[in-house]
């Protein structure tokens, strides 16, 4: 999101859900649609039916392979290398929109140097994927004005995630496919309401609105709405405070919603960090396996429970209503944050969610004209800067907010952690259709947990047969972080050398294993490679 | 943009129309059970039928696209009674057990029965009888109450890109099956289920939860992924007991099988339900003052001494815009410290 910000001007999906169905091209990296946003595969089928290309290129082959023009199945963490051959290919055969560069762009020309070596054979090599594949892709992307890209975690959780999301966004500039309908750079956001947390800044470098704390004009702002002085330094992100617990450096956390122990890479280790807080309050709604470390535990109200807003992965702000009483003495979270903030000496008064939405929007213009009522019927897309505008399906229609955006010149680099001798598989980790996150919701579902109860990791024909592993052992999978034990699942929808764990199952929780190194930009770790072996 | 009469009205089409789509745009109605505006035409049920001058017998409306100049008639004495014989011949072969049915009072065989006053069934005879239940936890699937329409044989290939499901078998035996008849095994976004105009398709933790004349709708927002569906809850008593979606929404009344069937965590037996705080490294059940007391104390002395940047917040991607808002503010007002995040990264 951060990189996405720093290119164009906002970290959000540019374009809208419903355009996906007018695209000639629509572009998945690093995203397993089917599973992990159906609805908008929906769309994506919608738009298949009426003669769009699809191009999906992922380490594994996902559903969404069954209606792919060209599918690039990339070795993991090779991301740059694809997309910088599908460049080098759109410039050496002239697919590129050359009135949009001129006019809207800057750095075409260190950026065409930078891929100037990136070969479709070179890529081949690094990638695994074959040259003619990289080469159609490139002229099926390359070749429409009306072409759209997607990507997920598959892209942004490795510790070049910055520089893959920018690679991508190199693309849509390179071919003019942003600023206008049924095109962009669309990340489609994993979690219900993960736009509205970031536009709401819970994000330890920026206020709300993506506004940052360092500058000092931003600062003096916020310190008159709110009436109150503020810190000056940058805070930590959660992959930083972490470590930073574990330091003895953070004393105390408050986790309203969250698993760390399950989402967090390297979970022994963040289990040793949150043991070693003199103080934790979890509010939750279950007794999650990082609530069962705290020192408090709140009881709190789940969506069907409160009302408000999420903001959801188009930038669309909708209402989420009550529809039943929380159980037992179960508070809602915005009244349980008042309470607490009031008796630490900062009174927070709002009368309603409502009040809160429009407070947000005094210190955000994006959303000042959203109200509830407004968005009744159907939710407004940010930008919406007063109650007459309708809202913003797509982003940049009338040029971007710096004037001109820049090509970045993406160095390929290796994942942190390469395959070895000791440790000769690849892991990747992602989410399947039926579980979610940290499974705190989806695993309380008896019919969920009837049908996709059971850890499992993937594997592919090959390798079981050279393992002599056939689909129900029980496999130890360890990496230099940790083991865990599950069952395998022989199948083509991994690579020979690739295993994937989802990641949701406590039990056999894939973070024990993954890598809690960091994105140097972004901070995120790198969920989707790392070197492991398997035993039986 | 084709002109034509519809019972004696002008009506502007659009090209490519078909004559129930120019009937349905001028609010002239057309009683239908196999169409479903989102799938491609069918022509199964015959219930749409429409005399047009110059053909001399009548036609499915769903599929007969609209020429300048039609003259059609949706409704004679001669329409109507054919009409009344088709549902009659449905429905000498489905089950008359309404009073159990998930699906009363939301059934359009049961409306439109309803509307042709049908009591007495001339073709009542020999019935299809299916007594092997499907095995999967999600879909009950009940042949007998099956109509042939296709609509979730059209959904599950046109919308999901599944096809789990297709027409099998000739004659009286024809019956929707999964491949080899084995237990249905999709991706289970009951899409099937939301375009199913009987009660062969319905979800199965739905049953006898209550009916939609029992239940309270509330529209919101899915609580899973990132896209943002538009659902109904439909609520009995305090309990969540149906999810489903309107068709004029963003994700166009499809969802997925989180979103459809994985509600009921809302009411599970393991939700939190009293403040906690743990001592001698037992959890014990406190009022709320102590607990915002003990939150309150705890906070503030850690602050004293180490500062408030030895102080994190985690917000939740799950909860809504208003209260992360408000978290942020407090950690960054009330605490005093920019340690605030949430899992954007994980």
């Amino acid at each position: 999101m951060a990189s996405l910000a720093a290119i164009f001007g906002s970290g959000a999906m540019t374009n809208s859900i419903r355009e996906i169905e007018d695209m000639e091209v629509i572009f998945i990296i690093g995203s397993n649609t089917k599973e992990t946003h159906p609805v908008i595969a929906n769309r994506m089928i919608k738009a298949f039916r009426k003669g769009a290309k699809i191009i999906v290129a992922d380490p594994r082959r996902v559903p969404m392979t069954r209606f792919a023009d060209t599918v690039l199945n990339l070795k993991p963490g090779t991301d740059i290398a694809l997309i910088s051959a599908i460049a080098h290919v759109i410039i050496k055969e002239g697919l590129f929109d050359k009135t949009f560069i001129d006019e809207k762009t800057e750095g075409f020309e260190e950026m065409k140097k930078s891929v100037e070596q990136c070969t479709p054979e070179y890529a081949e090599k690094i990638t695994g994927v074959s040259r003619e594949a990289i080469i159609r892709a490139a002229r099926v992307y390359g070749g429409s004005r009306k072409a759209g890209i997607f990507y997920t975690m598959g892209i942004t959780q490795h510790t070049c995630g910055t520089e893959n999301v920018n690679a991508a966004a190199n693309l849509a500039i390179l071919t003019g496919n942003i600023g206008r309908e049924s095109t962009g750079v669309n990340p489609l956001r994993g979690q219900n309401n993960v736009q509205g947390a970031s536009d709401a800044g819970c994000l330890s470098n920026l206020y709300p609105g993506y506004q940052k704390v360092d500058s000092p004009d931003v600062r003096a702002k916020f310190e008159k709405a709110w009436g109150v002085t503020l810190s000056h330094k940058q805070g930590l992100t959660t992959t930083e405070m972490i470590p930073a617990a574990l330091a003895g450096k953070i004393k105390a956390l408050y986790i309203m919603g969250e698993n760390p122990v399950i989402t967090d890479p390297n979970a022994h280790h963040t289990v040793e960090a949150l043991k070693k807080l003199d103080f934790m309050v979890v509010q939750d709604i279950f007794m999650t396996e990082t609530a069962a470390l705290a020192d408090v535990v709140l009881p709190s109200t789940c969506f069907a429970e409160k009302d408000g807003t999420f903001s959801n992965t188009e930038r669309r702000v909708q209402r989420v209503r009550k529809a039943v009483e929380p159980p037992g003495e179960a508070r809602s979270d915005l009244s349980i944050i008042m309470e607490i903030s009031h008796r630490l000496g900062y009174t927070l008064d709002y009368k309603s969610p409502e009040d809160v939405l429009l407070e947000f929007g005094k210190v955000w213009p994006n959303i000042a004209g959203i109200t509830y009522r407004r968005i009744e019927k159907e939710g407004i897309q940010w930008p919406c800067p007063d109650t007459n505008h309708p809202g913003t399906p797509y982003l940049y229609k009338n040029g971007f907010p710096k004037g001109k955006v820049r090509f970045s010149c993406v160095p390929y680099t290796n994942p942190a952690e390469e395959a070895d001798k000791e440790y000769p598989f690849v892991l990747t980790t992602g989410r399947n259709l039926y579980q979610y996150h940290s499974g705190s919701m989806t695993r309380r579902v008896p019919q969920i947990e009837a049908h996709a109860g059971q850890a499992y990791v993937e594997i592919s024909p090959k390798d079981s047969e050279k393992l002599n592993i056939i689909n129900g052992d029980s496999l130890a999978i360890s990496s230099r972080r940790g083991s865990i034990r599950l069952k395998a699942r022989v199948t083509s929808s991994v690579l020979e050398g690739t295993i994937f764990i989802p990641m949701h199952y406590h039990e056999a929780a894939a973070n024990i294993i993954t890598n809690d190194a960091l994105d140097a930009t972004c901070k995120i770790p790198e969920f989707k490679v790392c070197a492991v072996k398997i035993e039986k | 943009m084709p002109k034509l009469t519809i019972n004696g009205k002008t009506v502007d089409a659009p090209e490519g129309a078909t004559v129930l789509e120019a009937a349905r745009m001028a609010e002239i109605d057309i009683p239908t059970l196999c169409h479903h505006p989102k799938l491609t035409p069918f022509g199964g049920c015959r219930l749409c039928i429409v005399e047009i001058k110059g053909i001399p017998r009548p036609v499915t409306s769903c599929t007969t696209p609209v020429s300048e100049g039609m003259e059609v008639t949706t409704s004679s004495p001669q329409i109507e009674d054919l009409r009344k014989t088709v549902l009659e011949l449905i429905l000498s072969d489905h089950p008359n057990d309404c009073m159990v049915c998930e699906r009363a009072g939301d059934c359009t065989l049961q409306e439109m029965a309803y509307t042709y006053g049908i009591r007495e069934n001339k073709f009542a005879g020999e019935r299809r009888v299916y007594e092997k239940k499907d095995g999967n936890p999600f879909i009950e699937r009940d042949l007998e109450k099956c109509i042939m329409c296709g609509r979730c044989v059209k959904v599950c290939r046109e919308v999901q890109g599944v096809e789990a499901i297709d027409f099998g078998y000739r004659g009286f035996k024809a019956k929707i099956c999964t491949a080899y008849e084995k237990d249905l095994n999709c991706e289970f976004c009951g899409q099937c289920v939301s375009v199913c105009p009987t009660g062969a398709l319905t979800g199965k933790m739905w049953s006898l939860k209550g009916r939609k004349k029992d239940v309270r709708e509330v529209d919101t927002t899915c609580a899973y992924c990132g896209t943002g569906c538009n659902i109904t809850l439909h609520v009995k008593g305090n309990e969540v007991v149906r999810v489903t979606s309107r068709e004029d929404t963003l994700n166009e009344g499809w969802l997925c099988v989180k979103g459809r069937f994985g509600y009921k965590f809302i009411n599970s037996p393991d939700r939190l339900t009293k403040p906690l705080i743990r001592r001698d490294g037992r959890f014990e059940e406190v009022s709320w003052e102590e607990a915002f007391d003990c939150i309150a104390n705890k906070l503030t002395e850690i602050k004293a001494a180490f500062g408030a940047d030895a102080i994190g917040g985690l917000s939740s991607a799950r909860c809504t815009n208003e209260e992360n808002y408000a978290f942020q503010k407090m950690i960054r007002a009330a605490v005093g410290t920019n340690n605030v995040d949430h899992c954007a990264r994980l």
